[in-house]
């Protein structure tokens, strides 16, 4: 029952690390999978199937089983909780989310807004706080909020913090630090358990190598 | 709000149409011959119960209860699972001479979806409880027939993993001391959270040999090899019992000759409190959700009995999605007939019902398009005209 292995690779930045970290483990991947368009890529070398995927959707990819494995970030895990587990760091992409806003600047008293592309962890962390604001979702570019002020502040991840400096905005709180996850749907977890274990050790073994 | 489509459903609310609804009955029928032969009794619950009662002591979760009230301003749920209804059956009716009470059941059951609107919030369990018995035989027993239930109906390649709610929690009692830590441990395991376990686990103030006991938890799973490690990493006394029931359920699958079925995992925590020993998730290959669960329950001291109690519940739905398309054969026959012949169609199709044969009886000036009717139907018959 332990057949094919199917892989939800996030696509754009964290992809190329975490290819990195796959051959690092040992894994024979071809040279072409870097820059290939494709949306599924077969390597029955090592009898695995890898679907590249929106970051944010990677894990619902394999809540639902249709990956077994995934590689998302720990935002991602915040924001969308599915039932997956969360069963190696493998500290690559390192960031953190962040609250930031345009510089000295402080909530606005009548109606404070936060736009974000990560509604439901911004909405967590300022109940926490004990502070009601709206909260106002956004696609992407949510620098642009303050500035044309559609919102006081923002809740995003921050890598560098040159994308803030450059739209002339400053870190207010750092609410979580991210990093990438290997997840695995609970029922491949049990049915596929000698390959699971397999992945999870050689790259446990990359990943506590790669610390020291 | 929007305005309603006249063809609307309440959120996760389903039609089963003409040809899923005898795949359901067929899955259903088998399983429910399987539970009989095993000498259980089905019974039937209401859809409502009181919130107060039956609501709080299920093992959902409260915002996935549906909730209403009555004309008098008790809050009622729909039931979102069999096994509270039936413990509350079972406390103030069935267990009156203390004996072993074996209860089947099929319903529905109803939870509220969180998310993505489309899933399921009615549908369909098969279970069983076993109630007032609390050897490892009977929890045996429970897993047995859950495989051999599945393998009836005709599911062939699904696995059931098995844990114990007792061993995790005095493995941590036992180094941490402390129910708080204890329950933040096992908060991380109900998550799946083993990132999270890992790092909760790395800063408390503990020898690097605790450390690794508790780290090593994560690698309990397999045969029955995994008890042997288990050992391990206990002392004596704490969580020794659980071991031993663990080792004897193995028998028990073993004498079953089941055991290619069953695989330990010590890291199963399906609820935070709801369980009080060994408990179990079936999986299947092709279906990404567990399609049945249960394990030991001390749910009807609620009620007011002291019993103990074990029992699954199968998700019919999963199951049917685990098993794949299969071909209905349409079995039904159609006779057509007109004024002049009517009765010789209605003794022919009395014939025919005798026979066993699913029979339509049309009027042919009923039908306006007679070549798609006709496709609806496994042999047709024209009795026509004058004769």
């Amino acid at each position: 029952m332990n057949a094919k292995l199917t892989i939800a690779m996030p696509k754009g930045r964290i992809f190329e690390e975490a290819l990195e970290l796959l051959r690092k483990a040992g894994y024979t991947l071809p040279p072409e999978f870097d820059d290939s368009r494709k949306l599924i890529l077969d390597v029955e070398a090592e009898d695995m199937r890898f679907i590249l995927a929106k970051p944010m959707d990677v894990a619902t990819y394999v809540e639902h089983g249709v990956a077994d494995v995934g590689i998302a970030g720990k935002d991602v895990l915040l924001e969308e909780e599915r039932d997956v587990y969360e069963l190696l760091d493998l500290r690559i992409s390192a960031c953190y989310l962040a609250v930031a806003g345009l510089p000295g600047t402080k909530m606005n008293d009548v109606a404070p807004k936060v736009a974000t592309k990560y509604p439901n962890v911004a909405a967590a962390y300022f109940r926490e706080q004990g502070e009601q604001v709206e909260i106002i979702k956004l696609n992407g570019s949510i620098e642009l909020a303050p500035l044309i002020g559609l919102a006081d502040r923002i809740v995003d991840i921050v890598s560098t913090g040159r994308t803030l400096v450059e739209n002339g905005l400053v870190e207010y709180e750092r609410i979580k630090d991210v990093t990438s996850r290997l997840i695995v749907n609970p029922v491949s977890y049990r049915i596929k358990d000698d390959r699971i274990n397999e992945l999870v050790a050689r790259l446990t073994r990359v990943v506590s190598l790669e610390v020291k | 709000m929007s305005r309603l489509f006249m063809f609307e459903k309440p959120l996760g609310m389903r039609d089963t149409l003409p040809e899923l609804y005898e795949k359901k009955q067929r899955v259903r029928s088998l399983m429910e011959d399987a539970i009989k032969q095993w000498g259980y009794q089905f019974i039937e619950t209401p859809t409502l119960e009181y919130y107060e009662t039956v609501g709080t002591a299920s093992a959902i979760l409260d915002p996935e209860l549906f909730k209403l009230l009555d004309k008098d301003g008790h809050t009622l749920v729909l039931r979102p699972d069999m096994t509270a209804p039936i413990a509350r059956v079972a406390a103030s009716r069935l267990l009156e001479n203390d004996l072993p009470l074996r209860l089947a059941y099929a319903g529905n059951v109803y939870r509220a979806q969180q998310r993505e609107g489309g899933r399921p919030a009615e549908f369909e369990q098969i279970g069983v409880e076993y109630i007032n018995d609390d050897t490892v035989s009977s929890d045996g027993e429970v897993i047995a027939l859950l495989v051999s239930s599945l393998k009836k109906a005709g599911l062939n390649q699904f696995q059931v993993s098995v844990g114990h709610i007792g061993f995790a929690q005095e493995l941590f009692m036992q180094i941490l001391g402390t129910n708080g830590r204890a329950t933040a441990l096992r908060r991380f395991l109900y998550e799946k959270n083993f990132v999270g376990y890992r790092e909760q686990v790395n800063s408390y103030s503990l020898s690097s040999i605790d450390k690794q006991r508790l780290l090593q938890l994560l690698e309990l799973r397999g045969g029955d090899e995994v008890i042997g490690k288990a050992l391990d990493i206990i002392e004596d006394g704490f969580g020794k019992e659980s071991l031993i029931q663990l080792k004897e359920l193995w028998e028990v699958i073993t004498d079953y000759g089941l055991k290619d079925f069953v695989k330990f995992d010590f890291t199963i925590v399906s609820h935070m409190s709801y369980y009080s020993g060994i408990l179990f998730e079936a999986y299947a290959g092709n279906v990404g959700f567990p399609i049945g669960n249960g394990g030991r329950y001390g749910l009807i001291e609620k009620f007011g009995k002291k019993a103990s109690a074990t029992g699954f519940a199968v998700r019919l739905d999963k199951l049917l999605e685990a098993m794949g398309s299969q071909e209905v054969v349409n079995t039904v026959e159609c006779i057509f007939f007109s004024q002049e012949r009517r009765k010789e169609a209605f003794q022919l199709a009395e014939t025919m019902k005798a026979e066993g044969k699913k029979t339509v009886l049309q009027d042919i000036n009923g039908v306006k398009n007679l070549d798609a009717f006709t496709k609806n139907f496994a042999n047709t018959t024209f009795l026509i005209g004058g004769a």
